[in-house]
């Protein structure tokens, strides 16, 4: 029953699954970090969705299209840049307002471009390294993923490089935790704050649009399916941790595998309870590591100088 | 001689900072209203005034925190406007603020070198060698991987310190740098700014304590109002007597009711003053004692607290207060003073021991009621936390002065709001205790601290209080509210009305109350009547305490 190809199968599945929240997750982590929490990031994934896919289908490129899904993110984050961090306007209104918005925009432009010839894109370039990617099972999964799949490995490793090493990295941290002392420390908070909404955006919009040009292969409206707000979830319990976070969108991406596995050697349970294990299982996670959980003190509350 | 040749340096140079002519106005209020002073080159210049006179006005002005609406700011003689503080930094002006502004999260380090963007790594080794080049000119020893929400307050401040002058290469300004510290913290200040001045700094430096300005500072200038009120120079510092300046200073900062404010201004500048052991102690006590003490209101019975990572916790506390007395708890902050007046209050539940209170004639035990019920029974608790839990900044003056009743007759009937009761209890609260507000309806966020402290005081003290716990009472008022909330715990005790007084100002005990016990580490190490030798016995125990 648990043959080579089941195992396979899974390593394969989790990887998939855990890698849009990775790169969704690292986002809205370095965006908590500087004390913006960014409710709208599942709007962003939506919109690197569509406009990666899009991008890709007018170019005849995935590459593009990553680059035009991270454009896409970036756009929709400069609506919480102006409202919340320029303006001190309430994140979680707006970031419902940034998710609200994007859902309906995708879906419009969906209808638009895409109602009539509902294209496909195929399989996806991988990363075949020659000798490792033929050892059995481990082999095919570790060593031969598209390459996108190193893209987020590497940006997690860069990710806590910049924020435990860099001046910019330890402003991030600061800003929030205590926004006035970056201020008084001849900082700018506004710059800060908006570099690292921004970069939720960015890494947002690249994770949605792994789900359309990795994942599904098409652009479907609402595609993301609650993974955004999963995303904040990781991030909140990893405690302002790359590699925790890292570790908990793997975590997920098993638990939605194995599910899958569930299915195919067909244990007898209705495939809505099966959906919803992963989320079972990041819900037990919540509430076994809940009560460490870290927020920055700063998180949510906008900075206005001299205003305490 | 002396006067001339400081006369001929001040023609030669223009002085470091010069503002002319600084109005700042806020809505409603006008902060600083054509403010002009000057700021020398190895010159301590100490600013004084009462809350709200436009002291963190000004000083927010020369850090680029706040644009002034008018005036300019002459720096070695060129015109210079201070648009952030970035700008202020570059300029080589220095700040600490009178709130902390360490992230407690990074280590002393990380908190020092935070406003240097330059470069694509962090550049620890120029930042650890910066830091000992600091710590060796202000003389102290500082481990550069402490994180700072661990350290100590008076630690925490010369982080603080360090951190303007790494980039306050010519000036440095402190706003109230003295309000968290003992005694020693502040003479150790007072050494610092000596070896500062002696490099040629200026610093600008903002107290409360008349004795502090006058021992440490080269100029005072008082402000009263947002406005300059007069200004003592360096040569009539230096040769007056100590105590005719304080009266000067006392008459520039109140006028006309100088006079009335004179001699209780005395007893809060005389104790260090000079001869700290001995000072006035005989004046400073003579009208405590003298009350008639009843019988026992507040019983405490081997209570104790498990400590924790965060505190020493309590150990078999038994104290016993009787009706009419003022008991002041001494000691070294953070040895179990805010747990002990927490678990007065009720605000935490006591792992141990027993507490009993006056109640209907005979002692009941309370250490399992809450804070209402032991509000309802007399029993008040004013919090150090004035803007945290002691108030909600975003509601009125009136609402906060009813916030520990809400519920209750006359404020609630029937479950319905009563306005006209609550707005009736707060205007005879704003005239009973001089509460400075613009109305009743004002949010309290917007008073400054001492009017809040007001606002408090008035709360917990209206409709017959027992006993009432201080937590700091006085910490970071001015001269003429300190005077009045110690007047008003004077007075209560005289009606019969007990206090436990929490301070860290062992002055401020000597002069309220009859009996103190003294706290370390979370245990009563002993207690002390207070008489001539009081503060020889409390000092002994506070020194041998934390040794041991």
């Amino acid at each position: 029953m648990f043959d080579e190809t089941l195992i396979t199968a899974v390593l394969v599945g989790a990887i998939a699954a855990s890698v849009p929240l990775m790169l969704a997750g690292i986002g809205e982590l370095i965006s908590e970090r500087a004390g913006v929490l960014n409710i709208g990031l599942e709007g962003m994934m939506l919109m690197g969705a569509y406009g990666g896919f899009w991008v890709a289908i007018e170019t005849e490129s995935i590459w593009l299209g990553f680059i035009g899904g991270a454009a896409a993110g970036a756009l929709a984050s400069l609506v919480m840049v102006f409202l919340c961090v320029r303006w001190g306007l309430d994140q979680i209104v707006v970031g419902i307002g940034v998710l609200l918005g994007a859902e309906g925009l995708t879906s419009l432009l969906d209808a638009a471009t895409f109602a009539d010839t509902r294209p496909r894109i195929g399989i996806t370039a991988r990363l075949d390294i020659p000798g490792l990617s033929d050892i059995p099972v481990a082999g095919r999964v570790v060593f031969g993923e598209p390459y996108m799949v190193y893209v987020t490995l590497l940006a997690v490793a860069v990710a806590g490089w910049v924020l435990w090493k860099t001046p910019w990295g330890l402003a991030i941290r600061a800003t929030g935790e205590r926004p006035e002392a970056v201020d008084a420390a001849g900082v700018n908070v506004v710059v800060v704050r908006s570099l690292a909404v921004l970069s939720a955006g960015v890494f947002g919009g690249l994770g949605g649009a792994y789900l359309s040009l990795v994942s599904a292969g098409n652009f479907i409206p609402m595609m993301t399916g609650g993974r955004g707000f999963m995303a904040i979830v990781l991030a909140m319990l990893a405690r302002g941790r790359p590699l925790l976070l890292a570790a908990g969108a793997l975590l997920f991406g098993f638990a939605t595998a194995g599910t899958t596995a569930l299915q195919l050697v067909g244990v007898e349970v209705r495939p809505e309870i099966v959906n919803s294990l992963p989320f079972a299982v990041v819900l037990a996670a919540l509430v076994l590591l809940g009560r460490n959980e870290f927020l920055p003190s700063a998180l949510a509350l906008p900075y206005v100088r001299g205003e305490r | 001689m002396d006067a001339e040749s400081a006369g001929s340096v001040k023609d030669s140079i223009a002085p470091l900072i010069e503002i002319t002519g600084i109005t700042k106005r806020f809505p409603g209020v006008l902060a600083n209203d054509d403010i002009s002073l000057s700021i020398e080159k190895g010159e301590v210049h100490c600013l004084l005034g009462e809350n709200g006179a436009g002291k963190s006005t000004l000083i927010s002005i020369l850090s680029g925190m706040t644009r002034p609406d008018a005036g300019t700011i002459l720096i070695e003689g060129t015109e210079t406007e201070i648009n952030s503080p970035r700008q202020a930094l570059d300029l080589g002006i220095g700040t600490v603020y009178q709130h902390a502004t360490l992230v407690p999260t990074l280590t002393v380090l990380e908190n020092l070198i935070l406003g240097n963007t330059k470069g694509a790594t962090l550049d620890e080794s120029e930042g650890r060698r910066r830091l000992d080049e600091l710590a060796s000119i202000l003389g102290t020893d500082v481990d550069p991987n402490a994180v700072a929400g661990d350290l100590a307050l008076d630690e925490q401040q010369v982080i603080e310190i360090i951190k303007a002058l790494w980039k306050g290469k010519t000036a440095l300004i402190l706003d109230e740098p003295t309000a968290m510290l003992a005694p020693a913290g502040v003479a150790e200040l007072g050494k610092m700014f000596q070896r500062l001045k002696a490099g040629g700094l200026a610093i600008v430096f903002i107290t409360h304590m008349l004795h502090e300005a006058i021992e440490m500072g080269d100029r005072v200038t008082v402000l009263r109002q947002g406005r300059v009120a007069g200004s003592i120079g360096p040569d009539e510092l230096r040769s007056e007597q100590s105590e005719r300046l304080r009266d000067r200073i006392v008459e520039i900062m109140f006028g006309s009711e100088a006079t009335e404010l004179g001699d209780v201004a005395e007893l809060h500048v005389d104790v260090l003053e000079d001869h700290p052991d001995q000072g006035s102690l005989e004046k400073a006590t003579s009208d405590a004692g003298g009350r008639s003490i009843g019988a026992p209101i507040l019983k405490l019975d081997n209570v104790s607290l498990e400590a924790s990572p965060a505190s020493h916790g309590l150990h078999n506390i038994n104290l016993t207060i009787a009706e009419g007395e003022i008991l002041g708890i001494a000691g070294v902050g953070g040895n179990g003073q805010a747990e002990l007046a927490e678990v007065l209050a009720g605000q935490r539940r006591v792992d141990s021991g027993q507490i009993h209170l006056l109640h209907d004639g005979n002692l009941q035990r309370i250490d399992r009621l809450g804070v209402h019920a032991r509000g309802q029974m007399g029993l008040r608790y004013v919090s150090d936390d004035r803007r945290g839990e002691a108030t909600v900044g975003s509601m009125s003056v009136s609402i906060n002065l009813v916030l520990k009743k809400i519920g209750d007759a006359p404020f609630w009937r029937w479950h319905i709001m009563q306005a006209g009761e609550i707005q009736r209890n707060a205007e005879s609260a704003i005239e009973n205790f001089d509460i400075r507000t613009p109305s009743a309806d004002t949010n309290i966020s917007k008073l400054s601290g001492g009017n809040i402290q007001k606002v408090i005081l008035a709360r917990e003290t209206m409709s017959n209080p027992r006993i009432v716990i201080h937590n700091k009472p006085t910490h970071g008022l001015d001269v003429r509210t300190m005077l009045m909330v110690r007047e008003r715990i004077r007075q209560m005790a005289a009606e019969g009305v007990s206090a436990v007084v929490i301070s860290n100002h062992l002055e401020e005990l000597l002069d309220l109350c009859d009996r103190f016990a003294v706290l370390s580490k979370g245990r009563v190490i002993g207690i002390v009547e207070n008489g001539p030798d009081a503060e020889r016995h409390i000092g002994d125990l506070m020194v041998g305490g934390t040794v041991s």
